[in-house]
């Protein structure tokens, strides 16, 4: 956790000093991704910088916690809901005990929320082929969504997209890396 | 509908600006002991505004870095003739040279002439020779023209220098990552960005005529596949489901895509008719059903499944039905590539802490892994099958490499990009 507050600092300061000199460049090169994008996904799109691309998750509050702009209970680090990424084992779609409380805490918020919706982002590690891993990333993040179903948050709150090993969280070709890289990001839609 | 124009404008912009000239070095790491010794005599040009490509240097690193050829460097050369005439043999015998290729550049009002002759140094005898006329932006591709006709004259096999490659890069300033599909000649100069996008682009898949691209891509936050015309950057988006639309695959004839998705709760394979749309679910396991691939006869697919608790590779009627798995050896084996004559397939292979490139001969099962990295993925066949393409990784250092089938002649294509992968060669 201390290593992605650290890259998530350095990752902000980028942008800044960035941001200007590039934005002309990025917005003639992104410019009709933004707007397919637009059409479709109003709301993680919203309120973006033109063209750079981050999710709303990465841009919102400290980063460290993710989902802090729905609620102050999502940055209390007392509070499970202010873990927001679930780890597996390799090749394993298998939730872990450890994660149970985590994920049952959401599932409660949601049902006390029904109007919120969020994605469950599916994520592998870099080893093995990448249509594979899509599809392993999608497993592990529809087992988190069948356990949220069963406590009884309705399908409709619910979406599932896998990145495979297409967005890792960790840079590094290491285990330490593929550990982090293994996860589902549960990823809460604004309103 | 901007968008598309969008596209077509980057598309256009990045043919103009051939924007890699020093984007990439290939190094011959391994070479078969037989390499044939040649020289390329630098050619004669004449012209008043000069030759804007040096064709016999071209020819000369298209031989060599193929792995059969021994080229002599030209200040080894005794003299650098330009006409038969002008060639001493011997001279020639004691450099211990086993062919020679001489030519000239004429320009001639901003088109250019270019003639080369090869010849047999014991026999003192021509062998072959070519005149062709070149407009000063194809000098390069008439280059590796050259370059095939010999490969083709001395080996038997023919030349891959022509064809195209496509890979996908991706780059990261801060949070932001730039995702580029890019297509470029097979030696990795003229790349050009024919598709770009802040999220992740995958898995390009050329048509069999070569005239397009499949894809997919997360640029609205959620996979599709699109297909691309190179010529002139429109594209169409032909899959976009809920959940996985992915791995697409061509028939044989470029009538219809093999893809992979998962609307129905778990990935299996469908067949998309690209002319009347029409979709068809070729399986229905319980399990992973991913990566088609199709046999170059069309009449099945060999696809990835973990429906026996591993990855493994299986086989079944291009028309779906008569399921069967292929692969034995090894707990991981997946993403199945076909050489183009069908006899074998090249396959990820991981057999516990390292993925590897392995080849399985159809007839008899033989599976014989012919490479050793440690994270090597995305086999693709060269056209004339005696090579295969990959993308592998040596610490945080990501490129693309090229192995014979026997695994005996190996060359690393370094690119400027750290994350380069999923090499495709064109048809």
């Amino acid at each position: 956790m201390k290593l992605n507050k650290t890259v998530l600092a350095l990752a902000i300061s980028a942008v800044i000093l960035s941001g200007c000199s590039e934005d002309e460049k990025d917005a003639s090169l992104t410019d009709g991704t933004q707007h397919a994008a637009s059409g479709i996904n109003d709301a993680s799109t919203s309120g973006l910088n033109n063209g750079s691309g981050l999710s709303g998750s990465e841009m919102n509050a400290s980063g460290m916690y993710p989902n802090a702009g729905i609620g102050p209970e999502f940055s209390d680090p007392n509070n499970p809901l202010s873990k927001s990424t679930i780890y597996f084992m390799l090749d394993s779609s298998q939730v872990q005990n450890d994660f149970v409380p985590v994920i049952a805490a959401h599932a409660q918020y949601l049902m006390a929320h029904p109007d919120q919706r969020v994605v469950m982002e599916g994520h592998g590690d870099e080893r093995g082929s990448r249509e594979y891993n899509i599809a392993l990333g999608e497993q592990r993040a529809k087992s988190i969504v069948s356990m949220m179903k069963v406590q009884g948050v309705s399908e409709s709150q619910l979406e599932v997209v896998s990145y495979g090993e297409e967005k890792p969280a960790s840079l590094g070709h290491d285990e330490a890396s593929w550990e982090l890289n293994r996860r589902v990001e549960i990823v809460y839609q604004g309103k | 509908m901007s968008f598309f124009r969008k596209i077509l404008l980057i598309g256009l912009i990045s043919s103009y600006m051939p924007s890699s000239y020093a984007e990439m070095t290939i190094e011959i790491t391994e070479g078969i002991e037989s390499a044939l010794p040649i020289s390329i005599v630098p050619f004669a040009m004449q012209g008043r505004s000069g030759v804007p490509v040096d064709v016999s240097f071209v020819v000369d690193a298209d031989l060599g870095r193929s792995g059969y050829f021994k080229t002599l460097d030209k200040q080894s050369m005794s003299g650098h003739p330009s006409t038969a005439e002008a060639i001493q043999f011997k001279d020639w015998q004691a450099l211990g040279q086993n062919y020679m290729v001489i030519g000239q550049v004429v320009e001639d009002q901003g088109q250019y002439n270019v003639q080369f002759q090869l010849f047999d140094v014991y026999k003192g005898q021509p062998v072959m020779g070519y005149r062709m006329a070149s407009s000063a932006g194809d000098l390069r591709r008439t280059a590796h023209h050259i370059s095939d006709l010999i490969f083709e004259k001395l080996t038997g096999k023919k030349g891959v220098f022509s064809g195209r490659i496509a890979y996908i890069t991706s780059s990261r300033q801060g949070r932001q990552s730039t995702h580029k599909l890019q297509v470029s000649d097979a030696d990795g100069f003229n790349a050009q960005t024919i598709a770009s996008s802040v999220e992740p682009l995958m898995s390009p898949a050329w048509s069999p005529d070569g005239r397009k691209i499949a894809y997919v891509s997360f640029e609205k936050k959620s996979a599709a596949i699109y297909i691309q015309t190179l010529a002139t950057g429109e594209r169409v988006r032909v899959a976009e489901f809920p959940g996985i639309n992915g791995a697409p695959s061509w028939s044989p004839d470029g009538a219809k895509l093999a893809l992979t998705l998962s609307k129905d709760g778990n990935p299996d394979i469908f067949v998309l008719n690209l002319v009347t749309r029409a979709l068809t679910k070729l399986t229905k396991s319980f399990a992973i059903d991913t990566e088609p691939t199709w046999s170059p006869d069309g009449r099945n697919i060999v696809f990835t499944s973990d429906r026996g608790g591993k990855p493994q590779l299986y086989i079944m009627s291009s028309q779906g039905g008569d399921e069967k798995r292929l692969t034995f050896s090894g707990n991981y084996n997946a993403r199945a590539s076909f050489s183009p004559d069908g006899r074998s397939i090249a396959m990820v292979h991981g057999n516990g802490s390292d993925f590897r490139i392995a080849v399985m001969d159809m007839a008899t099962k033989a599976v014989n892994v012919i490479t050793d990295g440690r994270s090597d993925e995305s086999p693709s066949f060269a056209p004339n099958g005696s090579m295969i393409l990959y993308a592998s990784r040596k610490g945080n250092a990501g490129y693309l490499s090229a192995v014979s089938l026997d695994g005996k002649m190996q060359q690393k294509l370094v690119f400027d990009s750290n994350e380069i992968r999923e090499p495709a060669w064109s048809p």
